[in-house]
């Protein structure tokens, strides 16, 4: 096939409208769509979508910036000749991000009436690791960030049933290695070895509050996510708002400011209003309940204010403690003189939540790892899963 | 049987009772004719698994299926050695005396031939050299450890697989490769980029009722629309578990069983335990009416085309 061909032309004039609109599109994906195109032609547009769809994503999250940027390739495509749409590609790209920011509903959303009281009640501290987040500069936050990637977030190892060397006497032999022993001895077996479960760190899964109240911590924590994320193997991250968004992917970028900025293009919903348990919701049917939150260490960064419905939280969260091995709510406000969890939503929340701990200041957050890496949940207090009322 | 175009793929698989889009028939025609191992995610009970077993029976090839769950490694997946087959061969040839005749290093090649070879699953799937190529099922690969996913890497992007002491096979004719993933985690870029992917959708309600006319051919036409529409109507109602089309095709079973020939709802309650496995979701519905899910139900399964 010849470089020019229509089929070349047309896949890599896609890719690039996919990669414009903020899906990673390799290389090897478009040479694999030449060739499907090649064999499901080029005249159907069925056909086309599907063969793009089958090579060029592997997501189920990017299907609709797909579905919407293959509409406007394709109309394109019956408008213009092929030879032209190059040079629109930009223009086209511009006309998907916008579109994605004129449809969010929050932008209008009301900043949260909680908003002034806060920066008021903690005024700046001395050093910077008592000082709270609400007070930072743009400087100090980037200091911060330092004393961030140190704290370790090694949760409790959990047993894996991957099996390892032993090198004492443990319960499965290691056949493998006896037999290789067993040969150099001229078939003599004199030494057994054993293998034992190996162990691996639990999930870490960490969701962030960006409504209006969060603000002013927000800018903070998300950057003490970045170095979770960056620094730890196993960690999820996700933004909560007026909806959710997974953020994992735009964190692992180790460029901080990279990584900020590519997350912030990926959130729309920044300083709306608060829907914790519908976005808990969202969080639970797709990700949590199934699988992600599993024997993991759940960690909600969040004032509690919610302008939903206070019993859509508690359910949801009676959802989560079932499965998680452990949620932890970290609450900036809780520092406060005389705080008591009396947002609704906190309220609501309150039953459903192992560790209580506060998150406003770096020292905070070192506190937040050693609740982390605490051995068992028994250690804090006796848990009980709630059970249904 | 041959799958020269999308079409042929459709209607192969329409003749075996699996209704497929015409994402996943593209997605599968491409697989078959890129020699591209075909990744498959969705929700639990859309039919992912049953499909590579479908497509084992167009072919008329075998069906290789490697269960994923944590800690499976190479050992368990590609090949392994019968250790306890080796320590008694090689007591055989020293109590016969003949281990000091044929010496250490002929021994030794032995007990590491073919004969003491364990085929698990992939290499099973790859070495194969009689017939049409076998379909390779990586069932729920999310539920391996990422290591594990390193060790797919070399077999599906070159269907080959060494073993240091007997050299390095190779596929002939490569398997067909599917892979599902409930996406209880993500599955490493590495091993997308060599796949196809496809994301398996609910079926909508006109393909839900032919479903389960096919699978269920005891069950009146009518029935089948209206268990159609209630399954339809329980996927709205943000349950914790919405049913597949797997629950779809149990409960029409267990109402063909019953003789049921409409649904009510005395018979919806006392067989809603098929569909619906969390005790909230059956609250859920209890809550919502079970009278006005029958209603919805009977409505949409009278309103005929």
């Amino acid at each position: 096939m010849n470089t020019s061909s229509p089929a070349h032309k047309m896949a890599v004039a896609f890719a690039r409208i996919l990669r414009g609109a903020g899906i990673d599109v390799p290389l090897d994906s478009v040479i694999v769509f030449v060739s499907a195109l090649s064999k499901v032609g080029l005249e159907n547009r069925d056909d086309v979508y599907w063969a793009a769809y089958a090579t060029l994503i592997r997501r189920h999250e990017d299907s609709q910036i797909f579905d919407r940027a293959f509409a406007i390739f394709w109309d394109q495509l019956i408008a213009v000749d092929t030879a032209t749409y190059e040079q629109q590609t930009e223009s086209v790209t511009l006309l998907i991000d916008s579109e994605d920011t004129n449809n969010d509903e929050s932008n209008a959303a009301p900043v949260n009436e909680d908003e002034n009281t806060i920066a008021l009640r903690f005024s700046s501290i001395e050093t910077l690791r008592e000082k709270d987040f609400a007070a930072y500069s743009e400087t100090e936050l980037r200091e911060a960030e330092q004393f961030m990637s140190s704290l370790k977030l090694a949760g409790p190892p959990k047993r894996s049933l991957r099996l390892q060397k032993a090198n004492r006497k443990g319960s499965r032999h290691d056949i493998r290695r006896t037999m290789r022993a067993v040969l150099q001895n001229d078939g003599e077996p004199i030494e057994r070895y054993w293998r034992e479960p190996s162990t691996k760190l639990r999930r870490l899964v960490v969701l962030l509050d960006i409504s209006g109240s969060m603000e002013p911590y927000a800018r903070a924590l998300l950057r003490f996510m970045h170095a979770a994320v960056v620094g730890r193997q196993r960690v999820e991250a996700f933004t909560l708002g007026t909806r959710l968004t997974r953020i994992t992917r735009e964190l692992t970028n180790r460029d901080p400011d990279r990584a900020l900025a590519r997350t912030s293009a990926q959130v729309s919903d920044w300083s709306g209003g608060t829907r914790l348990g519908e976005c808990l919701q969202n969080f639970n049917d797709n990700w949590g309940v199934g699988s992600l939150a599993r024997g993991s260490i759940f960690v909600i960064l969040s004032d509690g204010w919610d302008r939903g419905e206070p019993q859509v939280l508690a359910e949801q969260m009676l959802r989560l403690q079932r499965v998680a091995f452990r949620v932890i709510w970290v609450n900036p406000l809780k520092v406060s003189p005389g705080y008591a969890p009396l947002a609704r939503g906190m309220a609501a929340a309150m039953p459903y939540i192992d560790d209580f701990v506060e998150g406003h200041s770096l020292e905070a957050l070192r506190e937040l790892t050693a609740v982390i890496a605490r051995e068992s949940h028994e250690s804090s207090k006796t848990r009980k899963v709630v059970s249904n009322a | 049987m041959s799958l020269q175009s999308v079409a042929d793929v459709r209607s192969a698989l329409d003749e075996h009772n699996y209704l497929a889009s015409d994402g996943l028939a593209t997605a599968v025609f491409l697989a078959i004719s890129l020699n591209r191992p075909l990744l498959l995610e969705g929700e639990a009970g859309v039919g992912k698994t049953e499909l590579a077993k479908v497509l084992a029976t167009i072919r008329n090839s075998e069906l290789i299926r490697l269960q994923c769950y944590e800690g499976i490694d190479a050992a368990q997946a590609m090949y392994d050695w019968d250790y306890s087959r080796q320590l008694l061969h090689l007591r055989t040839v020293e109590a016969t005396g003949e281990a000091t005749s044929i010496g250490a290093e002929k021994l030794e090649g032995q007990l590491y031939s073919e004969r003491f070879l364990i085929r698990r699953a992939l290499l099973q799937a790859i070495d194969q050299h009689t017939g049409v190529s076998p379909v390779l099922l990586i069932d729920e690969i999310d539920r391996a450890d990422d290591e594990f996913e390193a060790y797919l890497l070399e077999v599906l992007s070159d269907f080959q697989i060494t073993i240091p002491e007997l050299g390095t096979y190779k596929a002939t004719t490569p398997p067909l490769v599917v892979l599902t993933s409930n996406r209880t985690r993500d599955v490493h870029d590495a091993l997308k980029r060599r796949c196809l992917y496809h994301w398996v959708e609910h079926p909508d309600f006109d393909r839900e009722v032919e479903i389960v006319k096919r699978r269920v051919p005891q069950v009146a036409e009518t029935l089948a629309r209206q268990v159609a529409a209630a399954v339809e109507a329980l996927r709205k109602m943000q349950l914790y578990k919405p049913p597949g089309v797997a629950e779809t095709i149990d409960w029409a079973t267990a109402l063909g069983r019953l003789g049921v020939g409409e649904l009510d709802e005395s018979v919806v309650q006392a067989t809603l335990g098929t569909v619906l496995k969390y005790r909230e979701d059956h609250e859920r519905v209890r809550e919502s009416g079970v009278a006005t899910l029958v209603k919805q139900a009977f409505e949409r399964g009278l309103y005929s085309n």
